[in-house]
């Protein structure tokens, strides 16, 4: 058993050896066997852009053409036609072209861009189309902790501990110690200047609590993309569709009887123009409103890691034309400045989402108990406490 | 010609557009910051709001035009 798992860990290596060079001779050579730059590092941003089944903190090819990788594998959990099927990540040996086939519970697994294929029936290989899609293989239902999951399970916990810590100091003081100090300001600043401007002094308290989770969520993972585990959490589609959802679910349930009567007969107007506006308002309220939440955070974040990715890779792009000083030294720079803005975006975008959650609860519970009384034209009569208002 | 430079040009356009428009938002805000500055804290959360209802469009463009 034994000879047999090291056998097919060699053959395993052999063959990733192999293919390697194979896809260098074929993608990335520029005919003299030279390996691509730019390919490479392309490759590379891509790849760190996706959510994978490892960590893999850097990997580089050795004198002898070996490829290194450091890094730790994550569990891949696989509910397929023969059940429960778990095993390490490591077992694919970093190959992510369907060339390791890994044989669990009857079932053979190939890992091909980071998704996970079941072979069909007694194929051995993956076999491909014209396209580069699998032609004997299909996705199966993938449970697999993966970086994002380590990501949002991370956070998960440093919230619970970090707010729950801060709870329990208020019980017997005013001020709270140690790492409080630093939430305390900001879980104020949620409540006093997103909640309760938008959402207003009556029914904000109810929603503060999601606002304030939805922030820190964010925000703590928008930094910690930015840290050198390459998580890229909040630039999934997956993850900021689901805060999105949770936004729309939210306003949808709060939202009062005027909020329906103004997004389906709109009072107010001719009545011809009522279904017209009614498609308006339901296209905006279900659809536009939660894409343009969730597409604004995942593209700010997924360039936002492009563009860091890049001016790094410029050490390596323009080695030849500025030499190895030169290359480094405009690459430092250029990162540094760009990561210093990436930290102000890893603020702007948690409190855009945040404030635009609570504009749109907001608009959802709006009161119309203060209407204005009106003059015999129909022209608005402002009501003292408005006229103070604009004198104040 | 490929297909793929008609997309970057369709890029181009978008973020030319979402430039003017950003530069509409901040001018006008700059100005009214200038008129009023006791209003500094409404106008600016006001023009944040704008913008990224402006960013999101042309992120949306952008998303699909890729």
């Amino acid at each position: 058993m034994k000879i047999f798992q090291q056998s097919f860990k060699f053959l395993a290596i052999v063959s990733v050896l192999f293919f390697t060079t194979v896809s260098y001779a074929n993608e990335a050579s520029d005919g003299n066997g030279q390996i691509d730059t730019k390919k490479e590092v392309e490759d590379y941003i891509l790849h760190h852009i996706q959510d994978s089944h490892d960590f893999n903190l850097f990997s580089y090819t050795n004198d002898a053409g070996e490829r290194k990788h450091f890094g730790f594998p994550l569990p891949v959990i696989l509910w397929t036609s023969n059940g429960l099927t778990t095993f390490m990540s490591s077992e694919f040996h970093h190959n992510d072209d369907g060339h390791v086939i890994v044989e669990k519970n009857g079932l053979k697994f190939a890992k091909i861009h980071s998704k996970i294929y079941e072979l069909d029936g007694t194929a051995s290989t993956i076999s491909f189309d014209k396209d580069h899609h699998a032609t004997n293989a299909h996705k199966v239902l993938d449970f697999s902790i993966t970086k994002s999951v380590v990501g949002v399970l991370l956070i998960g916990l440093l919230m619970f501990v970090w707010f729950s810590g801060l709870a329990r100091q208020y019980k017997n003081k005013a001020i709270p110690t140690g790492f409080g100090r630093v939430l305390e300001p900001l879980v104020i600043y949620v409540r006093d200047e997103i909640a309760r401007p938008n959402i207003g002094e009556k029914h904000y308290r109810k929603f503060t609590g999601y606002l304030m989770t939805v922030f820190f969520f964010i925000w703590i993972l928008n930094l910690l993309g930015l840290t050198p585990f390459g998580f890229n959490v909040t630039g999934q589609l997956a993850v900021t569709a689901c805060l999105a959802i949770f936004t729309l679910v939210i306003y949808t349930a709060s939202g009062n009887k005027d909020y329906w009567m103004h997004m389906l007969w709109m009072p107010d107007a001719p009545w011809w123009i009522r279904p017209v506006l009614a498609v308006i308002e339901l296209a905006g309220a279900f659809i536009i409103k939660p894409f343009s939440l969730l597409v604004r955070l995942f593209a700010n974040i997924s360039a936002g890691h492009i563009v860091v990715m890049s001016l790094i890779a410029i050490m390596f792009t323009l080695k030849e034309s500025l030499g190895v000083v030169g290359a480094t030294g405009l690459s430092f720079v250029l990162s540094f400045f760009i990561t210093l803005i990436e930290v102000l975006v890893a603020f702007l975008q948690a409190y855009i989402f945040t404030m635009l959650s609570a504009l749109f609860i907001g608009m959802a519970v709006a009161e119309h108990d203060h209407e204005h009384a009106h003059d015999e034209h129909g022209a608005e009569i402002p009501d003292a406490e408005d006229v103070r208002g604009d004198f104040i | 010609m490929e297909p793929v430079t008609y997309n970057l040009i369709g890029a181009g356009l978008i973020v030319i557009g979402a430039g003017i428009g950003l530069g509409q938002i901040g001018g006008k805000a700059m100005e009214g910051i200038a008129r009023q500055p006791e209003a500094t804290g409404k106008i600016q959360t006001a023009m944040i709001i704008i913008a990224a209802l402006l960013e999101g469009l042309a992120f949306g463009a952008l998303f699909l035009g890729k």
